[in-house]
């Protein structure tokens, strides 16, 4: 039986394998452009765009408009998101809470926040107030349903021997309740963060005078395709981004679970 | 030979417990109805019962959990009002948070959280080395262990078990039941056991009392030595037990049958 060489053939055909398609596609999409069955004003070829990278890398505009990007939508994940946090908390807790409160919110979570756009630039104008609303719009709603959920769904088991144990109610919460709601919190956040990049993409059309949608339709409207390409890529590279470092956070918080321990 | 009257050594530290009267509705089903219970201080008695017969409702009762609709139940002098301090219960799953490791799930037992307490009493139940490890890794009958560590360890003067050994295997079952006995006559607390496993019964108790349709039905003092062996009295003990629990049902079925064989005449 060969036992040794099966192991050694996956781990090498794993390094290159998940990288050849795309490897080619490149490839394939260098050469079109150079061969010219794609014209440049439709599509740049990818040695263009890293061109572009590195100019407007060292003359600062990519890092200048990131960062608008960026701070915008932390600042609309950071209001929407500890909103519906801390509504999801005191709906999970108090039943009498979630009474009043919960269809409320259902109903306004039915209205997709996007469609509300000339509502909001009517409201708030074309300025920062109604990007970083429509960022908090979108992020609020899948952190308040995972928080109410998760809090909702801690075995009640757990909490009942919480309270033979003598554990007070602030305990019971913050060993208990919290802790077992963990997990449907980080889900709700990595959804959030999703549809936060979104938001911000779209809301970034509205007219802008900084930020990486304003660099990509200034760069339209002089036909630099390169850049337009690149904003779309940096875009992709900051989902990314948020999406890894909510990963690590899983990963250290919910150690625990069986989901994401390394042990099997 | 040690005699099973542990209860009558100095030094005791068991709570005695008074059931007197004590019913139980819920909505329109009646689950006990009129029970009376004394238990003494140090003394080991099992509950026994067909499933839904009311004995879990009646521990849940005694510890707090729940509030009777008649009758009381006093721990020691005081009459039970919310969850009695000195009062632990070792449910049928253990329990344990799983996002907390061994040691701190013990921890939780003690009031003043000290570790060396908590991983003295793991010792005690032969689990000291997988102290950091987390309960998902340990099987079920290592995740009772730490339960009735965490139980114990800050020594409870009555201790509550709800079938806590039915999702074990028999052996692992067996070793834990040593385990309890040996800990109970070590620490000397009041061990009140509700179980479906009659042979589970006589290992461990002074005396069984069993419930059928919410009432106390019978009761019967084990006279055996300790360790109890499954010599011919164990046998005998655990037959008239086992008699009366199926066939006092089986017979009022029998009852049934012919009734309505007569009325339909």
């Amino acid at each position: 039986m060969k036992t040794g060489k099966p192991k050694r053939l996956t781990a090498a055909a794993n390094s290159w394998q998940p990288w050849l398609i795309p490897v080619l596609i490149l490839a394939a999409w260098q050469l079109a452009g150079l061969e010219g069955w794609l014209a440049g004003r439709i599509l740049p070829t990818p040695l263009e765009v890293a061109a572009a990278l590195i100019d407007t890398l060292r003359d600062g505009t990519l890092l200048e408009h990131a960062y608008v990007s960026t701070k915008r939508a932390l600042i609309g994940f950071l209001i929407g998101g500890s909103i519906a946090f801390l509504l999801g908390l005191l709906n999970g807790v108090l039943p009498v809470a979630e009474r009043f409160i919960d269809t409320t919110v259902q109903m306004l979570r039915n209205i997709p926040h996007l469609a509300m756009i000339p509502l909001v630039i009517i409201w708030f104008g074309i300025g920062e107030t109604s990007k970083l609303f429509l960022v908090a719009l979108g992020v609020a709603f899948p952190i308040y349903i995972n928080t109410f959920h998760g809090i909702r769904s801690v075995d009640p088991g757990l909490i009942e021997m919480g309270k033979v144990y003598g554990l007070g109610k602030w305990s019971l919460f913050t060993q208990i309740i919290l802790p077992g709601a963990l997990p449907s919190i980080l889900l709700g956040l990595r959804f959030s963060l999703g549809i936060m990049w979104i938001t911000l993409i779209v809301a970034e059309t509205i007219a802008a005078d900084a930020g990486i949608g304003y660099m990509a339709t200034h760069a339209r409207e002089f036909m630099h395709m390169d850049v337009v390409v690149l904003c779309v890529l940096i875009y992709a590279l900051l989902g990314k981004l948020s999406d890894w470092i909510a990963k690590i956070l899983e990963r250290r918080w919910l150690k625990w679970h069986h989901n994401f321990s390394a042990q099997p | 030979m040690e005699t099973s009257r542990i209860s009558q050594l100095p030094g005791i530290r068991g709570l005695p417990l008074s059931i007197r009267e004590v019913g139980k509705r819920f909505g329109g089903t009646t689950v006990l109805k009129g029970v009376n219970l004394h238990i003494r201080e140090g003394e080991c008695v099992a509950i026994v019962g067909r499933s839904g017969c009311g004995k879990s409702t009646l521990l849940r009762l005694i510890a707090g959990l729940d509030q009777p609709t008649e009758g009381s139940i006093r721990i020691g002098a005081q009459p039970v009002r919310g969850i009695p301090q000195d009062v632990r219960v070792l449910f049928q799953d253990s329990r344990l948070l799983p996002w907390k490791r061994v040691i701190d799930n013990v921890r939780l037992g003690t009031s003043d959280r000290d570790r060396n307490t908590a991983l003295h009493a793991l010792e005690q139940v032969g689990l000291a080395e997988k102290a950091s490890a987390w309960p998902s890794t340990l099987s079920g009958g290592q995740r009772q262990r730490v339960a009735l560590a965490r139980a114990l360890v800050a020594k409870p003067r009555l201790l509550l078990l709800d079938e806590p050994l039915g999702a074990l295997d028999a052996l692992t079952r067996l070793e834990m039941q040593r385990l309890i006995e040996r800990l109970w006559q070590e620490f000397r607390f009041t061990l009140v056991l509700v179980t479906h496993d009659v042979s589970e019964a006589v290992t461990l108790a002074d005396r069984v009392v069993l419930i059928d349709q919410g009432n106390i039905d019978w009761e019967v003092n084990i006279s055996l030595a300790r360790p109890r062996i499954k010599d011919s009295g164990f046998a005998w003990f655990e037959q008239t037990i086992l008699d009366r629990l199926l066939n006092g049902t089986m017979s009022s079925a029998a009852e049934e049958r012919q009734r309505s064989v007569t009325f339909s005449i």
